[in-house]
C-alpha cells in the first residue's frame, strides 16, 4: 500500500459509522444550542430566530448570584487544591519513605470515587461529627462546598503535575543547590518555574470539573449557597426554559474555551521541551 | 602549573589538597556503591575518575558535591570537614552531564543564578556573566533560551554557570558524554586550556580513557566501589596495577598463568595453556613472586615477523594471522598462537607488511615488555 493511499481517508463504512457515532455524542447539544435561539417559549417547533433567551438570562438576578456562587467556590477550591496539589505531587516523586505506595493511591482515589460516594460521605462527615464537634461552628455554607470541591480539585491538580514532574531532569534541583540555592529556593527559583505550565493546566482542568459539579455542590451546600448547575436543575424540574437552553450552551462554551486553554498551555510546554536538541 | 591558582585562593589550613576523601564508603540499602575510597586531590590538577558504569565514580563525585553524603569515612575540601555541609555551602560547583540548564531562564540568567543568591551587586554580576561567558565563548547568545542552543553550546554555558562562581573545585560529570565525537574533540581541547588558564582544581567523571588519559594530571581508576589505581596517565598505561587497569585502558592481551620461578628482575612464568613466558615483575606496590598471576602485554609492543626470531632474549611464539582489522593509522592482527591463545598485534599501516591470512607468523616480545599483575592487592 502506498503511503499517499493511505492518507486519504477511505469514504466507505467507517466514514458512516463515524458520522453516525459523533451525531450520537453532539446532535443533543445541537439540538439544545438551536433552541436557544427559537422565538419560542416551549421546544415543540421553530419559530424564529431570536437573541431573547440569552438577553433574559444575563439579566436574571438569580442566575447571575449562582453565577457568583460557582465561581467563588471554583476559584477558592482551585487555589487552595493548585498549593496542596503541587506540593503533594512534589513530595510524592521527590521522597522515599514507608507507605509511599499506599499513600500514592489514595492520593489518587477521588479521581475513581463515584461523585456521590464523595457528596454523601461529606454530608454525613459535616453532619455528624463536624457541625456539632465545632459547636455549630462549621455550618453547611459555601465554605462546606469549597472544602468538598478542594478534595477531589487535588487530585486532579497532583495527577496532572506529577505527570510533569516525571519528565523534569532530576539535575535541575540539584544544580540549583549547587550554585548556592538552599531547597526552598531551589523550589521556588527552578522547580516552580518548571512546573507553572503543568500546575495552570491542572487548575484549568479542575476549575472546569468545580464549575460542572452538582452532585457534591448540593449536598454540601447550606441553604443560602446556590450553584449554577444547583440552579438549572431546580428550574427544570419545571420544565425546559429556553433560557436555561441559552445557559447551557454559554456553559458549554465556556467549558471548552477553559479545557481548550488548558491543553494548549500544555502542549506549547511540552514542544518547547521537545525542541531542545 | 598552578600558581594563578594559588593566588586566586584564600588559603586555609593548607594540606596542599583540595579534595580529601579518608575510607569513605557508601551504601545504599546494604548495597556498597563505594567501599573504602582514600583519595587526595592536590590544588590545581585536573584529576580523572574513570571507570565503567556502575563502578561508583559518579557516587564518589556527587558525595563531594554533596548531593550524596557518605556512609562511612571523612570527605574534606579545602582542609574543611565536609561530611554534613550541605552542596549549597560548598566552594564547588557542578556541570552535569545533562547540563541542567534553567529552561525558564536566558543564557545570561543562568550564568548569573549562583551570583544572585549570593546577592552580589548588580554592576558585578553583569561584568562578572560576561566575563564567564567570554571565556567559552558564548558572548553572542547570553538573551538566547537555552532551548535554542545547540548540545555543545548549552555544555558551554553549564561551564560558564559553574565557573562564574569561581569554584575551588569544579566537578564534571561525564561533561562531554552527550556530545558527539568531533565536537567532544573540540571540547577536550577547550577544557584542557580553561584549566590551564584558570588553574582552578577539576575533578572529571568519564568512561572514557582516551579523554582522561589525554586530559588529565592524575587518573583514579575505579572498579566495583574501590579504587584500583591513582597514577599519572603514562604510569596507568605503562605500568598498571592491576589486570582490570591494564585491560580497561587501551587494548591489552592478558594470560592467566602461574609463576614458576624468579630472579630479582624476572619471573618466569606458564600460562593456563601452557606458554612459558619470561616477565618483568611489576616494580611497585607489592609484585607477586610466587602463585598465580596475570600477564599483560600491549600490542604495540609486540613484534611480528614470518621468520623465525633468533633472539633468545624474547619471548617468541609461533602462530597463524586469523584476521586484520583496518584502523586507519595502524593495523590490528589478530593471531592464533599454536596453544590456543589470540593475541591482537598492532602494526603500523603498511599493506604490503601483512602476511596473507592463515599463514605461518611469529610474535615475539622483550620481557621487559610485559608485566606480571595479580587482582589481590591486599
Amino acid at each position: 500500500m502506498t503511503p499517499s493511499k493511505s492518507s486519504k481517508f477511505p469514504f466507505t463504512w467507517q466514514a458512516g459509522f463515524t458520522a453516525l457515532m459523533f451525531g450520537f455524542m453532539y446532535l443533543p447539544i445541537v439540538v439544545l444550542a438551536v433552541f436557544s435561539f427559537n422565538e419560542s417559549p416551549y421546544s415543540a417547533g421553530w419559530k424564529g430566530f431570536t437573541w431573547k433567551w440569552y438577553e433574559k438570562f444575563f439579566s436574571d438576578s438569580r442566575i447571575l448570584s449562582a453565577l457568583a456562587d460557582s465561581l467563588t467556590i471554583a476559584f477558592l477550591a482551585v487555589a487552595i487544591a493548585a498549593v496542596i496539589g503541587t506540593l503533594m505531587a512534589v513530595g510524592l516523586s521527590r521522597y522515599r519513605f514507608p507507605g509511599k505506595s499506599l499513600y500514592q493511591g489514595v492520593a489518587f482515589l477521588p479521581l475513581i470515587i463515584p461523585d456521590i460516594s464523595i457528596a454523601v460521605a461529606t454530608l454525613v462527615f459535616l453532619a455528624s461529627i463536624a457541625i456539632p464537634l465545632s459547636g455549630g461552628l462549621i455550618q453547611l455554607s459555601l465554605g462546606t462546598v469549597v472544602a468538598a470541591h478542594v478534595v477531589f480539585c487535588i487530585s486532579y491538580i497532583a495527577l496532572v503535575v506529577s505527570t510533569r514532574l516525571g519528565n523534569i531532569n532530576p539535575n535541575l534541583e540539584e544544580a540549583a543547590l549547587d550554585l548556592g540555592a538552599t531547597p526552598v529556593q531551589a523550589f521556588v527559583k527552578v522547580l516552580l518555574p518548571e512546573l507553572a505550565p503543568a500546575i495552570i493546566s491542572g487548575c484549568l482542568l479542575a476549575f472546569v470539573l468545580s464549575m460542572d459539579d452538582f452532585l457534591i455542590s448540593s449536598f454540601t451546600a447550606g441553604g443560602g449557597t446556590n450553584t449554577l448547575p444547583m440552579e438549572i436543575f431546580s428550574r427544570i424540574r419545571t420544565g425546559v426554559k429556553p433560557d436555561i437552553n441559552a445557559l447551557s450552551v454559554v456553559l458549554i462554551l465556556a467549558s471548552g474555551l477553559i479545557f481548550g486553554a488548558a491543553e494548549y498551555i500544555r502542549y506549547r510546554s511540552e514542544q518547547k521541551r521537545m525542541s531542545k536538541p | 602549573m598552578s600558581q594563578t591558582a594559588m593566588q586566586n585562593r584564600r588559603t586555609t589550613a593548607d594540606t596542599g589538597f583540595d579534595v580529601e576523601l579518608r575510607e569513605v564508603f557508601k551504601f545504599y540499602g546494604s548495597e556498597p556503591a563505594v567501599r573504602g575510597i582514600d583519595l587526595n586531590i592536590r590544588k590545581g590538577e585536573f584529576f580523572s575518575i574513570l571507570g565503567p558504569s556502575g563502578c561508583g565514580k559518579t557516587t564518589t563525585l556527587r558525595m563531594i558535591a554533596g548531593f550524596e553524603s557518605p556512609s562511612a569515612g571523612d570527605l574534606l575540601i579545602q582542609g574543611v570537614g565536609m561530611n554534613q555541609t550541605p552542596p549549597y555551602r560548598r566552594p564547588v560547583n557542578t556541570v552535569f552531564q545533562s547540563y541542567a540548564l534553567f529552561n525558564h531562564l536566558t543564557v545570561a540568567e543562568n550564568v548569573a543564578f549562583g551570583l544572585r543568591l549570593k546577592k552580589r551587586s548588580r554592576r558585578e554580576i553583569e561584568e562578572r556573566v560576561a566575563e564567564s561567558l567570554k571565556l567559552v565563548k558564548m558572548e553572542k547568545f547570553s538573551n538566547r533560551l537555552p532551548a535554542q542552543l545547540s548540545g555543545g553550546q548549552q555544555q558551554r554555558v553549564a561551564l560558564a554557570r559553574a565557573l562564574v562562581n569561581r569554584p575551588a573545585v569544579l566537578l564534571l560529570d561525564e561533561p562531554l558524554g552527550a556530545l558527539d565525537l568531533k565536537l567532544r574533540k573540540e571540547m577536550q581541547v577547550e577544557l584542557a586550556s580553561l584549566h590551564r588558564e584558570l588553574g582552578l582544581t577539576f575533578v572529571m567523571v568519564t568512561h572514557d580513557q582516551e579523554e582522561a588519559l589525554s586530559l588529565s594530571d592524575r587518573i583514579g581508576v575505579m572498579n566495583q566501589g574501590k579504587l584500583e589505581q591513582v597514577d599519572t596517565p603514562d604510569c596507568i598505561y605503562e605500568q598498571p596495577l592491576t589486570p582490570f587497569v591494564a585491560d580497561f585502558i587501551g587494548d591489552t592481551n592478558l594470560f592467566n598463568g602461574k609463576i614458576e620461578g624468579y630472579h630479582p628482575n624476572m619471573l618466569w612464568v606458564t600460562t593456563d595453556r601452557g606458554l612459558k613466558m619470561a616477565v618483568r615483575p611489576c616494580d611497585r606496590g607489592n609484585a607477586p613472586t610466587s602463585g598465580r598471576v596475570t600477564v599483560c602485554v600491549r600490542p604495540e609492543k609486540i613484534g611480528f615477523s614470518e621468520t623465525q626470531p633468533t633472539n633468545s632474549q624474547v619471548n617468541w611464539y609461533e602462530g597463524r594471522l586469523r584476521n586484520v582489522m583496518y584502523l586507519g593509522t595502524h593495523v590490528h592482527c589478530q593471531v592464533q598462537l599454536q596453544s590456543g591463545d589470540y593475541m591482537t598485534v598492532r602494526l603500523p599501516n603498511n599493506p604490503a607488511g601483512i602476511p596473507a591470512m592463515d599463514s605461518l607468523v611469529y610474535v615475539y616480545w622483550p620481557y621487559q615488555d610485559c608485566l606480571a599483575l595479580t587482582s589481590d592487592l591486599a
